[in-house]
């Protein structure tokens, strides 16, 4: 279960993200949207502990966290190959010091063809597509195990069947029990891999179930919200967990 | 010129033999630590570390005299501080970190040539700025040796955390790794820097950790074969600057540098005659 309690967070001067509060279960399948710049990187980084609270706090009661930031966060100039990069996912098995034995490349070659790209994984990281890096980046997560999945725009430069084929992991990781937290901007593909959703834009503006959060009410409400000065803005909300 | 310069300066003068050991062992460093400073475009940031240790050595030398162990010690110390303070002034104040590591850059270099020129001569700043090779006495070779030793011991066991916080930092923030893999690599190039400069100066003691890489960077295609290139290139610079310093009486610092900045415009023309045929 995470935690989270009037959670405020700052970049400089901006807040970009403040008065989060609620809890989310173990197995919970959540999207979070909103504007751009609405904060639900900002919420996702906070989760996995990447950004400090600047108030409040996230507890995640030790669980094992992965996180799939935005592809901007990948340094693609460093001339790494596909399968160095996914490598990266066995990080919680070999730490600092432990090296990617044959079983180890054995299950990152898995990984992989999972994901479609088996052919590509000698490959250098800067001569993928966006689409092939986002993929990539997946089957980095399918390494890691983890019992809680933060994904920031999982499905950006991909084709729908990609998107979806892709999204077939999550109904596999809800069977698994584990929790799945993306930021997303396709409402479409919120209501049909997402039964939860929490709408941001600086603050909650609503957070409940799916059919019951998008409205197009809401939807509206949240993106005119963004152009406001929402810092002062008296949320709606609407549901909440 | 004929062939037995190539190698009968080492023969004959013990001062060559230490100075051509003490760059070699600074160029097994540079390589693999030059690469990735370049690739977490950190190059310019190294610049400024190299002249934040001009004010320690300074220091050092008005109480110790031209000890290169007593200077090496408080140019550690001062690029350390610099290196931190750098990071204080970024995260609590508006100031950027290429901002403010520039500032401290000019005091730096100001206020140890202030010191320097009081203190001493005009040799002794000479010599501080652009290396001597008459200097590297055998405890300033130990030190040299075992810094890169050092270095190299470090670089083999955290390679893998440090290539992962170089391609995504997120990623290993998020496991909590981030910010010791960036202090270690800092602690690492100062040191380099530290002991680059007895043999360089503390003006050029980036070069080898600049201009190699960038080179390899040309040429290579995967990451080890970066790093092995740019050490060999770092090698080579190395001999062939001393060489140079040795025929054309030059100091240390700028023949070392001037060989790989040789090496590094001659790519630069390679690859864009290759592009340039290339799209006829």
């Amino acid at each position: 279960m995470i935690e989270i309690h009037q959670l405020c967070v700052r970049y400089g001067d901006l807040v970009a993200l403040s008065d989060v509060e609620g809890t989310i279960a173990n197995g919970t399948s959540l999207a979070v949207v909103g504007p751009n710049g609405g904060g639900k990187s900002t919420l996702l980084k906070a989760i996995a502990g990447v950004v400090k609270p600047c108030a409040g706090y996230v507890h995640t009661n030790g669980a094992r966290m992965a996180y799939l930031p935005q592809q901007s966060a990948v340094d693609r100039n460093v001339p790494i190959t596909v399968s160095d990069l996914v490598s990266f996912g066995l990080w919680r098995e070999t730490g600092w010091f432990g090296a990617i034995d044959r079983a180890r490349r054995g299950r990152i070659d898995d990984a992989l063809a999972t994901v479609g790209l088996a052919a590509v994984a000698r490959r250098r990281i800067d001569a993928l597509s966006a689409g092939q890096l986002q993929r990539a980046l997946f089957a980095r997560l399918l390494l890691d195990e983890a019992e809680i999945v933060l994904l920031d725009e999982p499905f950006t430069a991909m084709d729908a069947a990609t998107s979806a084929q892709l999204a077939a992991l999550f109904a596999e990781w809800r069977t698994q029990g584990r929790t799945i937290i993306a930021a997303l901007h396709d409402l479409g593909e919120v209501r049909e891999y997402f039964p939860q959703t929490l709408v941001v834009a600086g603050r909650p503006l609503a957070w409940g179930a799916t059919d019951e959060v998008l409205t197009p009410q809401l939807v509206a409400s949240a993106f005119a919200f963004a152009t406001a000065e929402h810092q002062h803005a008296e949320p709606h909300l609407h549901v909440h967990p | 010129m004929n062939v037995d310069d190539l190698w009968a300066p080492f023969v004959e003068f013990g001062f060559m033999r230490r100075g051509l050991v003490a760059a070699l062992a600074l160029s097994l460093a540079a390589g693999p630590l030059g690469t990735l400073l370049q690739l977490r475009r950190l190059s310019l940031v190294a610049d400024v570390m190299s002249h934040a240790v001009l004010p320690g050595a300074a220091v050092a030398f008005l109480f110790a005299g031209f000890s290169l162990s007593w200077m090496g010690f408080g140019g550690l110390v001062a690029g350390l501080c610099i290196a931190v303070a750098a990071g204080f002034i970024t995260r609590s104040t508006p100031i950027q970190e290429d901002a403010s590591f520039a500032a401290l850059y000019i005091l730096a270099i100001a206020s140890g040539v202030a010191i320097l020129s009081t203190a001493g001569s005009n040799l002794d700043l000479v010599h501080v700025l652009f290396g001597s090779l008459l200097a590297i006495d055998d405890t300033a070779l130990l030190l040299i040796a075992a810094v890169s030793s050092l270095t190299l011991l470090v670089l083999a066991a955290c390679w893998r955390a440090l290539v992962v916080s170089t391609v995504d930092p997120d990623f290993l923030r998020a496991r909590g790794g981030a910010t010791i893999a960036h202090t270690l690599f800092l602690v690492l190039l100062v040191l380099n820097l530290v002991a680059g400069f007895q043999a360089l100066g503390t003006v050029l003691s980036v070069g080898l950790l600049i201009l190699p890489p960038a080179t390899a960077r040309l040429w290579a295609r995967s990451l080890s074969g970066t790093v092995a290139l740019a050490t060999g290139l770092a090698l080579l610079s190395s001999y062939a600057g001393l060489i140079a310093s040795y025929a054309f009486d030059l100091p240390s610092g700028p023949s070392i540098v001037l060989a790989a900045g040789a090496l590094y415009v001659t790519s630069l023309g390679l690859r864009s005659n290759r592009r340039l045929f290339a799209t006829r």
